[in-house]
């Protein structure tokens, strides 16, 4: 389907990352799912084709404009590439790079954003705790301040680039209870106290690490503070909007490559001497599909477009991630339900995404926690 | 010194092509277009050779329709530094012939004097792998055609060329043509900084009565049909089986 917002750059960019996506990760997808990580080299292609740089100045590495669409059209075709924990490998850095360009200081930006924009280093955003994850305003590590320090006491969970990652944006209360108690702190892996241990028995994105972090009376220097003292939650709320919509885009690339997958195994099977594709109960399903990706990709579009005007429409985010998932859901277990029993065997972009399902469903922002924001974004 | 690429839009690669029902030709509606794979290597080529510092400027040309100043952008966001478009067709229907893009090509190349071009070995498209060979004799320069790796030495270029049971090395005078095999190198992507800077980059258009170069067609396609069907196979019980049927059906033994 034509998209009314195409501009050449945006062709020629998402054809580039397709080809990239094609070339260099998906026939590598399932080995590198089977042994737990993507090797390092791939960071620097995805930052030497400038995938982590939007809306961030040039002089820290970054792209120097932003594009909504562009974003989106990295993380789809990322999505697609067979293996969603590649995505979540190389994208970890672009949930906490947003809070380091927007909120430290030029000491900060220099030391940080050129290595992790290009992919010499990784960064990964720790909010989520063992005693919570979607309630933040609730979170329990602790940052007092030590004269010239802030020193982190506390643990984080499910962090994605937990293990791999050289700096983290850490949100830690410095105040009182609830939301306004709350800052971000750049805290550099290997400070005394840091610990992290790696979660590996997962349902999925094998592909990518994940960490339990440990803060152990770390100290982190004042001038290490990402914005004004008690202002962290409103930042990480800001910050969760464009994790939304590069999952709802990673969301429709998983979607679609399903879909294509399992038709090209319709179109080949034979049952009863036809091909399965031209059995109708078989054919509706692909027909049904098919609408409800195109309707997430639409409405993707529309939000894209929004955003790039001005302001980030947060209900239309926060309706299109848990459509997405949703869509997702639906599509990966009819994609299922096509290939029967080839469709269960590991080692296809199929089984991998049914068991995906879950991470995009929970992660970044759970499906009833949306479906609550976007309520109370409503005015419901 | 100056190297000038032709590059050509055709039928993406993986596009699965269907004839006509008419059978006068493919069917090219809202089929996905990309730079021929041949004249991505030539571009990827001749953007090596700059960064080298064997090269100062690479010029891609681009004969065709309208839309294939996307393809001449590709080239620019790969590296090349300007581009020049002969708007010579109407439609994508409308193929521009070999003998008439290697006029057009040698009426560029006197206006540009490059050293050295580097062109695909052929279009994906019409598989015509006419039109460097024809350059290089309508200019009177050597030629090095199914490159598999160029060095440049001096006036002269090195050219290893894939040919039939082995590779073959040739030394060529400059200025010459050398076309561009599957081996040559591994094309880049272009970079989202390139791609943006692709837009500013200069890009000419031209036409084909500015070189003063008839592109009417002087072949006729008489008729497009679709590949045989592979027809299905049969199995055998045994060797004794299989050695018969080679030597009394398929006469091959």
């Amino acid at each position: 389907m034509k998209n009314p917002f195409e501009t050449d750059e945006r062709r020629a960019f998402r054809e580039s990352v397709a080809r990239f996506v094609a070339r260099d990760i998906a026939p590598y997808a399932d080995e590198w799912d089977e042994a737990g990580e993507v090797p390092w080299e791939l960071h620097l292609k995805a930052g030497a084709l400038g995938l982590f740089g939007f809306g961030i100045e040039e002089k820290w590495g970054g792209l120097g404009f932003d594009d909504c669409f562009m974003r989106a059209a990295a993380s789809q075709e990322l999505g697609g590439c067979g293996a969603s924990g590649v995505f979540a490998a190389l994208g970890a850095r672009n949930i906490s790079v947003g809070p380091i360009a927007a909120l430290g200081s030029d000491e900060i930006r220099a030391a940080v954003l050129p290595e992790v924009l290009s992919g010499r280093e990784s960064s990964a955003l720790a909010v989520t705790e063992p005693s919570g994850g979607s309630d933040v305003a609730n979170l329990r590590t602790r940052a007092r301040r030590d004269g010239g320090d802030y020193v982190l006491d506390g643990e984080k969970t499910f962090i994605t680039g937990g293990m791999k990652s050289r700096w983290f944006v850490v949100a830690a209360r410095t105040g009182g209870p609830g939301l306004g108690g709350i800052s971000l702190f750049l805290v550099e892996a290997g400070a005394p106290g840091f610990s992290r241990a790696a979660m590996t028995r997962k349902m999925g994105w094998w592909a990518s690490d994940q960490a339990t972090l440990r803060f152990e009376g770390v100290r982190v220097p004042a001038r290490h503070m990402l914005g004004p003292q008690d202002r962290g939650f409103l930042a990480i709320m800001h910050n969760f909007n464009y994790e939304r919509l590069n999952m709802v885009a990673a969301c429709v690339g998983m979607a679609r490559r399903c879909w294509r997958d399992a038709l090209d195994w319709a179109r080949q099977r034979s049952t009863f001497g036809k091909p399965l594709i031209e059995r109708q109960v078989i054919r509706h399903k692909f027909a049904e599909m098919s609408a409800r990706i195109d309707a997430v990709e639409s409405y993707l579009h529309m939000i894209c477009w929004q955003a790039n005007e001005g302001a980030m429409p947060v209900p239309e985010v926060s309706k299109a991630k848990f459509l997405a998932t949703k869509t997702l859901e639906f599509v990966a277990s009819e994609c299922m339900q096509a290939m029967g029993g080839a469709g269960y065997m590991r080692g296809n972009a199929v089984e991998r995404t049914w068991r995906e399902v879950k991470v995009m469903a929970i992660g970044g922002g759970s499906e009833e926690i949306l479906r609550d924001l976007a309520a109370r974004q409503m005015g419901l | 010194m100056k190297v000038l690429v032709p590059v050509k839009r055709v039928i993406d690669y993986n596009v699965k092509v269907r004839v006509k029902a008419d059978g006068s030709g493919v069917d090219l509606a809202n089929v996905k277009m990309s730079m021929n794979p041949f004249d991505e290597i030539a571009v990827e080529e001749a953007i090596r050779l700059k960064e080298k510092g064997v090269a100062t400027e690479v010029v891609a040309v681009s004969i065709g329709v309208k839309q294939a100043q996307e393809t001449l952008r590709t080239a620019l966001a790969m590296g090349a530094d300007r581009a020049i478009l002969i708007e010579a067709a109407e439609d994508v229907t409308q193929d521009i012939e070999p003998l008439a893009v290697a006029k057009l090509l040698k009426a560029v190349v006197e206006e540009e004097q490059p050293g050295l071009v580097i062109a695909g070995k052929q279009a994906i498209d019409n598989d015509m792998n006419a039109t460097g060979q024809m350059l290089a004799a309508l200019l009177g320069w050597p030629q090095a055609t199914f490159a598999s790796e160029l060095k440049i030495e001096g006036d002269h270029a090195v050219v290893t060329r894939e040919v039939d049971g082995g590779l073959q090395t040739v030394k060529v005078k400059l200025p010459a043509i050398v076309t561009a095999d599957l081996r040559l190198n591994e094309p880049r992507y272009a970079s989202l900084p390139n791609i943006m800077k692709a837009k500013k980059k200069p890009l000419e258009v031209k036409t084909p009565a500015d070189y003063g170069v008839d592109v009417s067609p002087r072949l006729t396609v008489v008729s497009t049909s679709e590949p045989p069907a592979r027809k299905a196979g049969v199995k055998v019980a045994d060797v004794a089986e299989l050695v018969s049927k080679l030597k009394n059906e398929a006469g091959v033994l």
